[in-house]
C-alpha cells in the first residue's frame, strides 16, 4: 500500500505555486501515462470488491460503498477498449470529483499512480489526432514530461451521466 | 402437524405459547411485532395465525388487516389474543377479519383446546 | 398433556422489570399538559404486557394490580382523561408498588399489603371521578346465547338450524368445523338445506351458500352448544330449540315450527356488520383526533433547505450519542480482553448497541418531522376559492393537523393531497340544489383527517357527495379498452380503476380538473413515496380517499433474494407470497411469455436472470423460487434461485453518482459493507415487456 500512501501523501501536499502553475496528478495506463487535475483527485484507494449492475457497460466495474456513499467504478482499459487486467490487491482506484449538472464521485481503475507534478498552463499542449489509443475527445491536451507525454485527461466528458450508460 | 404464526410483543408469552404448540407437534414461527408477523407471512405460508392486539410498530388487528389483503391468507385462520375486556373488541376482531379470539389469560391446555377446534 | 409454564417465569420477570422501568422512564418524559400520544401508548403496552403474563403465569394480585394502572393509562390515550401531575405521580407511586410486589413474588417474600392497598385505592378514587367505561369482567352477550333458560336441569337435546351468510368461510371459519364439534357433544344427525345454492355457472366458490338441520340428542347444557357458534354468531343465522321427549325424529321443520309456536326461544342474528366501510378504515386508534394536545415539536423550515429544531430534540439526541459512547467503551473494554466467559456480557452489550443504534435513528428522524398541517394549511382558503366558482356549500374540517411526518414527504404530498381534494370538490360534493333533492343537507362536508397507525401516516379525505358513479367508470373503462365488456367486475375493482392513466369521466374538462392525467400520477407519486392511496366510495353517500405513507424515507424493509450469483433486495411492501411452482403449471402463451395461474388470474413470469443478463445458476423453475409481487397495481412473479434474509435497509441514491438503472430503485450498504441493490418492480415489468430498455447507449468513441 505504499503506493497508495505515497499517492495521497502527494494529494495532501498541495502547494499553491505562484507562477500560476497547477498540479495534476499522473497515473499509467497501458504503459502510457495519463493526468487530472489534482483538485479533482478525492482520494486513492485499493481495489474493493464491488457490486455489478445489470445491464450496464462492460467497463463499469460495479459500484462500491465509500464510507456510506455509493460510488460507480469504470475499469479505464476497457473504457478505452484495451486489453483487461486482473484486480489484485495491488490494483489502484483513483476517486474523482466530476463536475456535470450536479457534482458526482466516480472512481477509475488505474495500473498505478505516479507523481504529482506542477504543471503551467504554457506548457499544455492541444491535442491533434495523433493515432494515439485514446480518442482525443477525451483528452484536454499533452504535456511533455521528462522523457514522457503526459495526456491531461478531460474527466468531466469522461466520466459524464451519458458516457456511464 | 400446523405451521402457526405467534405474534406477540412479549418474549414471556411468545416462549410460552412457542413451547406448547411444539409439545404437541406443530411448527411455530414467531415475531414480535406485526410488521415482523406480516413480513415473515410474505414469504411463507402458514395454516393458522395468533396474534396479540396491542404491540408496537403494526398491532394485531392492523396485521389482520393486513393479513386479509394478502391473496394466500384470506381463509386462513386468524385467532386474536384479547384481554376479557368484552364485545367492543371482539367486534373490533371481527372487523379486522379474525376468525375468532383467546381470551387472555389463558392456560397451555385452552390454548391447545382453541387450536384444536381450529385446525381439527 | 400438562406443561410446566414456570418455566417461563423468569423471562416474564425479567421482561416485566424491563417494562417498569420503561413505564417510569416514559412517566417521567411526559409532558403534562401537551402529552405525546405514542409515549402514553408506550406506556399503556408496557403495563398490559404485565398484565397479560402475570395472568397468564398466575400471579392474580400482580395482575388485578396492574389492571387499575392499565385502564387509567388507556383513558389516557384515548383521550378521555388528562395528563396531570397529579396523575403521572401517582403512576409512577404505582410503578414503584408494582416493581415491590414482582420482586415479593420472584423471591418468594412477602408483600406489604397495606400499601399495595393504600395505591389501589388511591387509583380508584382518581378513576372513579369521571363516569368511564369500566372494564367489564364478562359480559353477556345477547346475541346468540338466552341465558335465561339456563338452568342445568337435564334436557333431552337440542334442534339447531345453522343458516351460514355467504361471507362466513372469509372469516376463515369453517361450518365443518361446527358441525364436527356438535357431533363430539353427543348424538348429531344433520340434514343439509340446498335452498340457497345457486346454479353451478354462478357459484362463487368463496361463498357460503349451504345450511343444516342439526338434530343432537343427549343431556347437553345449551351454552356448549351456544359456545360452538360464538365466533360466528354475528356471520350466521341460528335458532337453538330445545327437543320435546316425544319427538324422537330429525330434521323435520314441521316439528321444529311446532315447537317454536311452545318455546319462543328463537335467535336470529343479523348479518349486519354495523360500521360502514368508511369507518372501518379509519380505526379507533385515530388518536390524534381526541388529543388535540399531542404537541408538535419541530417549527417552521423558512427556506427550502432548512428546518429550525426544537432544542429538546437535540437534546435528546446527545444524550443518546452519550449513551452510544458508554456502549462503545463498553463493547471496546470487552473486545480488548476477550475470554469466552465474556461471552453474555458481549451479547449484552451488543443488543444494548442495537438499542442505541435504533433509538438514534428514532431520534434522526424525528428531526425531518414536521407537523402535517404546513400541508393541509393551504385548503381552508382552495376550498373557499373553489366552491365559489362552483356555487357549491362547503364545509371543511381538519383533523389531526399535529400529525408529524417527515418534511420531504410532506413536500411531495401536497399535489397528490390537492388533487384529491379538488376531484372530491369537483365530482364527488353535489350543488346545493342537488343535495336537497337527495335529502341531504345544504352544505357538504369535506373532511382531512391525519393519524399515526403502526409506522405509518394515514391521511383521509372523505366527502359525503355522491360517491364514484359506477356505471359511468365502468362504461369509461371499457369505451377506453382498459376492461372487458363482459367483464364481471366487484364495485371495489370498479372503484380502482379511476386510478389507470388517462381515465377521467368528466364530461367537460373544467380547468380544475377532469383532464385526465389526475389519478394515475396521483397514485404513482403516492407510490414513489413508498405508500398507497385507495378509495372506498358509496353511491349517494360520498367517498373516502385513504393515503398510507412510511413515516420514513430513507428506510424501508427488505427481503434479500439470490439470482445467479448475485444478491437483491425486494422491497416487503410489494411482496405478495412465495410459491414454489411446478413446470406443468406454466401456461407458454406465444406473445406473453411464460404465465403462471395464480387463483382466479395468470401472473407474467419474469426470470430474473433474463432481465438482469446474468448467467443463471439454473433455468428449471422447480428449482428455485417464484415471488409474486405488486406493482402500479399488477401482479407478476420473479423467478428467483433462493430467499435470504430479511432485514430493514438503509436506501441509498444509486442516481448520485450513476445514473438510473431501469429494475433497480436504489442501494443499500448491508452489514458486511458491501452495496446491494434495490429491486424495482415496476421497473422489472417495463424490462420484461420491452427488453430493448436494458441496451446500454455507449458513447465510446474510441479510436
Amino acid at each position: 500500500m505504499t503506493e497508495i500512501q505515497q499517492a495521497n501523501d502527494a494529494l495532501e501536499s498541495i502547494t499553491s505555486v505562484d507562477d500560476g502553475a497547477e498540479q495534476y496528478l499522473s497515473f499509467l495506463l497501458a504503459d502510457e501515462e495519463y493526468g487530472v487535475e489534482i483538485l479533482r483527485v478525492q482520494e486513492i484507494k485499493g481495489w474493493d470488491q464491488v457490486t455489478h449492475i445489470p445491464n450496464s457497460p462492460h467497463f463499469l466495474c460495479g459500484v462500491l460503498n465509500l464510507r456510506g456513499t455509493i460510488v460507480p467504478i469504470v475499469d479505464l482499459r476497457l473504457r478505452f477498449d484495451m486489453p483487461a487486467r486482473e484486480y489484485t490487491p495491488t490494483t489502484v482506484v483513483v476517486v474523482l470529483k466530476v463536475e456535470g449538472v450536479t457534482e458526482r464521485t466516480v472512481g477509475i481503475v488505474v495500473d498505478g499512480v505516479s507523481d504529482a507534478h506542477n504543471v503551467k498552463p504554457e506548457e499544455i499542449k492541444p491535442t491533434h489526432d495523433f493515432g494515439g489509443s485514446v480518442s482525443t475527445e477525451f483528452i484536454k491536451g499533452l504535456v511533455s514530461l521528462d522523457e514522457n507525454m503526459m495526456m491531461i485527461l478531460n474527466v468531466d466528458r469522461l466520466l459524464s451521466v451519458e458516457a456511464l450508460g | 402437524m400446523a405451521k402457526i404464526l405467534a405474534v406477540d410483543d412479549s418474549a414471556s408469552m411468545r416462549q410460552m405459547v412457542s413451547f406448547t404448540l411444539k409439545a404437541a407437534g406443530h411448527t411455530v414461527t414467531d415475531a414480535a411485532d406485526g410488521q415482523q408477523a406480516l413480513n415473515i407471512a410474505k414469504t411463507q405460508s402458514f395454516d393458522l395465525v395468533l396474534t396479540d392486539v396491542n404491540m408496537p410498530v403494526m398491532d394485531g388487528l392492523t396485521l389482520t388487516k393486513n393479513l386479509r389483503g394478502l391473496p394466500a391468507y384470506r381463509f386462513t385462520p386468524i385467532l386474536v389474543l384479547t384481554t376479557e375486556a368484552g364485545m367492543d373488541k371482539k367486534q373490533e376482531g371481527r372487523a379486522a377479519g379474525a376468525t375468532g379470539w383467546l381470551v387472555k389469560p389463558f392456560n397451555p391446555d385452552q390454548l391447545l383446546a382453541t387450536i384444536k377446534k381450529v385446525l381439527g | 398433556m400438562s406443561i410446566d409454564i414456570s418455566q417461563f417465569h423468569d423471562v416474564f420477570f425479567e421482561e416485566s422489570f424491563e417494562g417498569l422501568d420503561a413505564m417510569e422512564g416514559g412517566l417521567l418524559d411526559l409532558d403534562v399538559g401537551a402529552a405525546d400520544v405514542e409515549a402514553i401508548n408506550t406506556i399503556f403496552r408496557a403495563a398490559h404486557s404485565i398484565k397479560g403474563g402475570a395472568g397468564t403465569f398466575g400471579f392474580m394480585s400482580v395482575s388485578e394490580f396492574t389492571h387499575v394502572m392499565e385502564t387509567m393509562l388507556d383513558e389516557m390515550r384515548n383521550g378521555q382523561r388528562e395528563v396531570t401531575g397529579e396523575s403521572t405521580n401517582l403512576l409512577l407511586e404505582s410503578v414503584d408498588v408494582l416493581r415491590e410486589m414482582l420482586t415479593a413474588v420472584q423471591q418468594k417474600t412477602e408483600t406489604d399489603d397495606e400499601r399495595i392497598a393504600e395505591v389501589r385505592t388511591k387509583l380508584e378514587a382518581m378513576m372513579s371521578g369521571e363516569d368511564n367505561v369500566a372494564e367489564d369482567v364478562t359480559e353477556t352477550t345477547s346475541e346468540v346465547a338466552v341465558d335465561d333458560e339456563e338452568d342445568g336441569s337435564a334436557s333431552q337435546g337440542w334442534f339447531i338450524t345453522f343458516r351460514p351468510h355467504q361471507h362466513l368461510l372469509q372469516t376463515g371459519n369453517d361450518p365443518v368445523r361446527m358441525l364436527r364439534e356438535l357431533d363430539s357433544l353427543g348424538d348429531l344427525s344433520v340434514e343439509v338445506l340446498d335452498d340457497k345454492l345457486p346454479p353451478f355457472s354462478d357459484l362463487e366458490p368463496e361463498d357460503s351458500y349451504l345450511a343444516w338441520n342439526l338434530t343432537l340428542k343427549g343431556d347437553i347444557p345449551k351454552e356448549d352448544v351456544v359456545e360452538i357458534f360464538e365466533w360466528v354468531d354475528d356471520d350466521c343465522d341460528l335458532e337453538i330449540v330445545e327437543l320435546m321427549s316425544e319427538e324422537s325424529d330429525s330434521g323435520s321443520t314441521e316439528e321444529a315450527e311446532k315447537q317454536e309456536a311452545i318455546e319462543p326461544e328463537v335467535v336470529e342474528v343479523d348479518a349486519s356488520i354495523t360500521s360502514e366501510p368508511e369507518v372501518a378504515i379509519s380505526t379507533p386508534e385515530a388518536a390524534p383526533a381526541a388529543v388535540p394536545k399531542a404537541a408538535a415539536k419541530a417549527k417552521a423550515a423558512p427556506a427550502a433547505s432548512s428546518i429550525r429544531v426544537g432544542t429538546d430534540k437535540v437534546d435528546s439526541l446527545i444524550n443518546l450519542v452519550g449513551e452510544l459512547v458508554i456502549t462503545q467503551s463498553m463493547l471496546s473494554q470487552i473486545g480488548d480482553n476477550f475470554t469466552p466467559e465474556m461471552l453474555p456480557q458481549l451479547i449484552d452489550g451488543l443488543a444494548q448497541l442495537e438499542r442505541n443504534s435504533r433509538e438514534m435513528q428514532e431520534g434522526i428522524m424525528r428531526i425531518r418531522m414536521l407537523p402535517i398541517s404546513f400541508a393541509f394549511n393551504r385548503f381552508p382558503r382552495l376550498v373557499h376559492d373553489m366552491t365559489d366558482k362552483m356555487g357549491k356549500k362547503v364545509e371543511l374540517k381538519l383533523t389531526g393537523e399535529q400529525t408529524e411526518l417527515d418534511k420531504t414527504v410532506m413536500e411531495k404530498i401536497g399535489d397528490p393531497l390537492v388533487h384529491l381534494v379538488r376531484n372530491s370538490l369537483d365530482h364527488g360534493l353535489e350543488t346545493p340544489e342537488v343535495r336537497l333533492a337527495a335529502g341531504k343537507s345544504e352544505t357538504g362536508l369535506l373532511q382531512l383527517k391525519a393519524f399515526h397507525q403502526g409506522g405509518n401516516i394515514v391521511i383521509e379525505i372523505h366527502d359525503d357527495g355522491a360517491g364514484l358513479n359506477e356505471e359511468k367508470i365502468l362504461g369509461k373503462a371499457v369505451e377506453k379498452g382498459l376492461v372487458d365488456a363482459e367483464e364481471i367486475l366487484s364495485p371495489e375493482k370498479i372503484h380502482d380503476l379511476i386510478f389507470l392513466p388517462g381515465f377521467s369521466t368528466a364530461d367537460v374538462v373544467t380547468d380544475v380538473s377532469g383532464r385526465g392525467v389526475g389519478m394515475d400520477v396521483v397514485r404513482k407519486n403516492i407510490n414513489s413515496l413508498g405508500g398507497t392511496v385507495e378509495v372506498v366510495s358509496k353511491r349517494g353517500e360520498g367517498s373516502v380517499f385513504t393515503i398510507r405513507l412510511p413515516l420514513t424515507l430513507a428506510i424501508m424493509d427488505g427481503q434479500t433474494i439470490r439470482v445467479a450469483d448475485e444478491s437483491y433486495i425486494i422491497p416487503l411492501i410489494s411482496i405478495i407470497e412465495t410459491l414454489e411452482v411446478k413446470t406443468s403449471e406454466i401456461k407458454r402463451v406465444s406473445g406473453k411469455g411464460e404465465l403462471y395461474p395464480l387463483r382466479d388470474e395468470y401472473v407474467p413470469v419474469i426470470r430474473m436472470y433474463d432481465v438482469f443478463n446474468l448467467t443463471p445458476k439454473t433455468t428449471d423453475l422447480e428449482e428455485g423460487l417464484l415471488v409474486i409481487v405488486e406493482g402500479e397495481g399488477q401482479k407478476v412473479g420473479l423467478f428467483i434461485d433462493d430467499l435470504l434474509g430479511q432485514q430493514q435497509v438503509v436506501i441509498k441514491s444509486l442516481e448520485t453518482n450513476y445514473r438510473k438503472v431501469v429494475g433497480v430503485s436504489g442501494a443499500t450498504i448491508l452489514g458486511d459493507g458491501t452495496v446491494a441493490l434495490i429491486l424495482d418492480v415496476p421497473g422489472l415489468m417495463a424490462l420484461y415487456r420491452e427488453p430493448s430498455l436494458a441496451l446500454v447507449v455507449n458513447n465510446d468513441q474510441a479510436a
